[in-house]
């Protein structure tokens, strides 16, 4: 039974001993270096040796002989993240290290939705930004974004946000002038742009006239247009609808030239409606005057 | 031989092989422990409860891929948990592993996430993981080294057809 337990305890005591060897580490390696950085490590003593640098997104080996330098060269190790080192040879030795990402932004992954947007709305448009540097990893570190908005009629609206984590945000207003507007996010000396299309919103006051023309009633829309005077596009739907004793009679006609027109049958007492999505025009009521 | 004698030499041969298994330091392939951190606000967009398992499920999937992909030296299990540079990135280490002769066995004991951004179209989610795992270095079949490792992972998610994935992964320094 002692021996049993001399036996079991002394294999603990082994595995416990890699374990403390193995923590120990005297491998003079930098505990962080900037992504793509020239380093060396020097070693002592003599024989055979390799030292591996591993991690998820990059592994890298190096088989040499104790005593000289090991160098990596620029751009080696260039994905930014924490690094297992291991050194074998006559010993094991291990530790860790950190490749943290140049500060500098090279690119930037600039997402501004949607690219369509109504005219007047307030925190429409937005802006995402993630920064990266010349080797596609994540700047961590807080780094200014410079987002700009330009419409067609010359205004702007900016703001400048910093990232947290690598990623920076904004909402911005879309302009009161239709047309496409310039959505730009700059770090450091790169910009990216994106355009977004503002396009008139809802009809307002939707008013039209009749007249008599001949057997029929001559309908027309003025032109339609937003609450901020940009007229709505041609094809827009607008539905003219008479009703005369409870009878309905609705016709559906594009915008064209900015106005809509059509002919309903004159019937003494009708009342007729006009209307656009869910904007109600004005109402006129035929042969009782309007 | 009588039976009892058989019994004793069993047992002998059972605590002297069990013993061996302790001084060979393993990856056991256990599930990880999982930690949520609650979530009040992520930025512009509220994060509904089933968007949030859904990238926490995908997140954890993601590591399970990246495992089997690491250990296996296979680049086909990828597509299940990764998109972009994230998976390009895993598929360049896999292929340098097999020309180096390498594998490594990743085994993740826990995970402790904080959903940190929902972008305000919904088509990214950052989170970012305190996360304990082991690597083992393994060379040519030979287990070089096992190293136990605490670090932050910033993860950032993206939908895909069925599931949310890693487009981005990367370690911040400690």
């Amino acid at each position: 039974m002692k021996r049993r337990l001399l036996l079991l305890l002394s294999m603990l005591w082994l595995t416990g001993e890699s374990l403390t060897f193995a923590q120990s580490s005297s491998l003079q390696i930098p505990k962080k270096i900037e992504a793509g950085t020239a380093f060396s490590v020097p070693t002592s003593g003599s024989g055979k040796a390799t030292l591996y640098i591993i991690g998820p997104t990059q592994v890298l080996r190096r088989d040499f002989q104790l005593g000289e330098t090991v160098s990596f060269e620029s751009g080696d190790l260039h994905n930014a993240g924490h690094y297992m080192v291991v050194l074998t040879g006559p010993s094991t030795e291990t530790t860790q290290m950190d490749v943290v990402p140049k500060p500098d932004p090279y690119t930037m992954s600039f997402l501004a939705k949607p690219s369509r947007i109504p005219v007047n709305l307030s925190q429409g448009i937005s802006g995402v930004a993630y920064v990266f540097d010349t080797f596609q990893n994540l700047i961590l570190k807080p780094t200014p974004v410079a987002f700009k908005m330009s419409d067609a009629a010359g205004g702007t609206e900016s703001r400048t946000e910093p990232t947290h984590d690598g990623v920076a945000w904004v909402k911005m207003n879309s302009a009161p002038k239709a047309g496409p507007a310039q959505f730009n996010a700059t770090a450091g000396s790169i910009t990216e742009k994106r355009v977004v299309q503002q396009v008139p919103a809802d009809p307002c006051n939707l008013r039209m006239t009749a007249r008599p023309a001949g057997q029929d009633i001559e309908l027309q829309t003025d032109p339609v247009r937003d609450c901020t005077g940009n007229p709505v596009p041609d094809g827009t739907i607008v539905s003219f609808t008479e009703n005369y004793q409870g009878k309905i009679s609705t016709v559906d006609v594009p915008l064209k030239r900015g106005v809509a027109k059509t002919d309903l049958p004159a019937h003494a007492g009708a009342s007729i409606s006009v209307a656009t999505g869910v904007v109600l025009g004005n109402e006129i009521r035929w042969g009782g005057g309007r | 031989m009588n039976l009892t004698s058989k019994a004793t030499r069993a047992r002998k041969l059972l605590l002297l092989m069990s013993s061996f298994l302790l001084a060979i330091p393993t990856l056991g392939s256990e599930e990880p422990t999982v930690r949520v951190e609650p979530t009040d606000s992520v930025g512009p967009r509220a994060l509904e409860k089933q968007t949030e398992d859904a990238v926490v499920r995908g997140y954890l999937q993601a590591w399970q891929t990246m495992r089997q992909a690491l250990a296996e030296n296979r680049t086909d299990s990828l597509d299940k948990g990764f998109v972009g540079v994230a998976k390009q990135r895993l598929a360049d280490t896999v292929q340098d592993q097999q020309k180096l002769g390498i594998r490594t066995r990743y085994q993740d004991h826990s995970h402790h996430l904080t959903l940190l951004f929902y972008s305000p179209e919904g088509l990214s989610v950052q989170l970012a993981d305190n996360v304990d795992f082991d690597v083992q270095l393994v060379d040519h079949g030979e287990v070089k080294a096992t190293e136990r490792v605490h670090t932050r992972y910033i993860a950032v998610m993206t939908p895909t057809e069925v599931r949310w994935q890693v487009r981005f992964f990367q370690a911040e320094p400690q």
